[in-house]
């Protein structure tokens, strides 16, 4: 199995919005499969979003068990149609990403989140997270709305609490 | 690639100073590279990376009216280095205290002998005339670990420094 190629900045397609997946079949699953294998061979990345690889679906795995130091995590999560239901406070974190490759940037999200999504079986789940892991969620589900980190930057000089982020 | 110049501008703020610079830079075929640029007490500054046909003597003939024009000092210096050479910081030092002499120097003195590498520090003077604050914010690569660096630290805070250490941990997703 070879890793499929990433999509990269200015690239259009980046910013199409992807649509629910409804056929939770062998198809579906080898992709994610192949999806996981290119996450890995990315560099180091905790996350990434179907649509990074040109599939326009709601698709996205998250892993935030192999970080720097620990963060609090749910290990290797395959999430399908996942959604946000309720988030609280916000911090500011530094991200990059596979498809805007040499650039970093701060940017804010929730610290914590509650998200509904369904496993590559079609089983819905539930979690509830906090920290880097709810971090890398936001940014893997605005992928799948389209959105890139750096369409979210703050400045150096950002005041965190002037600033509404989350509409 | 033509080589790269530091062009460093700075002079009492207004509104379109990097409007016509950068207009003017670009009517002489300049790029751009990395920038920063920020108003500081009152001032605005800019340090950028230009490149192009002219050499610094044509640059500075270039740009000087402009500059002149807008009240700016101008400054031009060939550059080593060039683009796509980012590191990305593994920690943020946090600094804040009552405002004295010396505050930067002792905290960046001790994060030198433990060969911390500075690449972004941002400082500010908060609080009133009266009681100033003395707040900064370091981003850099440590080479030595974070307990490490916090106990080298410690001693400061029974000056009256606040110091305080996080990881930065950079999310790829």
């Amino acid at each position: 199995m070879k890793p499929l190629p990433i999509l990269t900045i200015p690239d259009e397609r980046l910013k199409q919005v992807s649509e629910p997946v409804a056929e939770f079949d062998d198809e579906l699953r080898a992709f994610v499969e192949r999806l996981e294998l290119t996450r890995r061979r990315g560099p180091a990345a905790v996350g990434i979003a179907a649509p990074q690889v040109g599939r326009f679906q709601r698709i996205c795995i998250v892993d935030c068990s192999n970080t720097r130091k620990p963060v609090p995590n749910h290990g290797n999560l395959v999430l399908i149609n996942p959604e946000i239901t309720h988030w609280e406070g916000y911090e500011v974190g530094r991200e990059g990403c596979l498809s805007v490759p040499d650039y970093t940037g701060n940017v804010i999200r929730a610290t914590q989140i509650r998200l509904k999504a369904f496993d590559p079986h079609g089983e819905e789940r539930e979690y509830e997270m906090e920290g880097f892991e709810a971090r890398a969620v936001q940014h893997e589900i605005d992928h799948l709305d389209g959105i890139l980190f750096i369409d979210r930057v703050v400045s150096r000089r950002t005041d965190l609490f002037k600033r509404k982020v989350y509409r | 690639m033509n080589h790269w110049y530091m062009l460093t501008l700075t002079g009492a703020d207004r509104p379109g100073i990097v409007a016509r610079i950068t207009q003017a830079l670009f009517e002489q075929g300049m790029n751009l590279g990395e920038a920063s640029m920020l108003r500081l007490g009152g001032n605005f500054t800019i340090m950028m990376m230009v490149s192009g046909e002219l050499d610094a003597g044509e640059l500075e003939q270039a740009l000087a009216p402009v500059a002149g024009e807008l009240g700016l000092s101008l400054h031009i210096d060939p550059m080593e280095g060039g683009l796509h050479r980012h590191v990305v910081p593994n920690l943020m030092v946090r600094v804040s205290g009552a405002d004295r002499a010396g505050i930067v120097a002792r905290v960046t003195g001790v994060l030198a002998e433990h060969g911390f590498n500075i690449f972004d520090l941002e400082s500010d003077v908060a609080g009133t005339a009266e009681q100033p604050v003395y707040l900064m914010q370091i981003a850099g690569i440590a080479a030595e670990p974070l307990e490490t660096l916090e106990a080298a630290l410690a001693p400061l805070r029974e000056e009256g420094i606040e110091v305080n250490i996080s990881p930065v941990e950079t999310l790829v997703g």
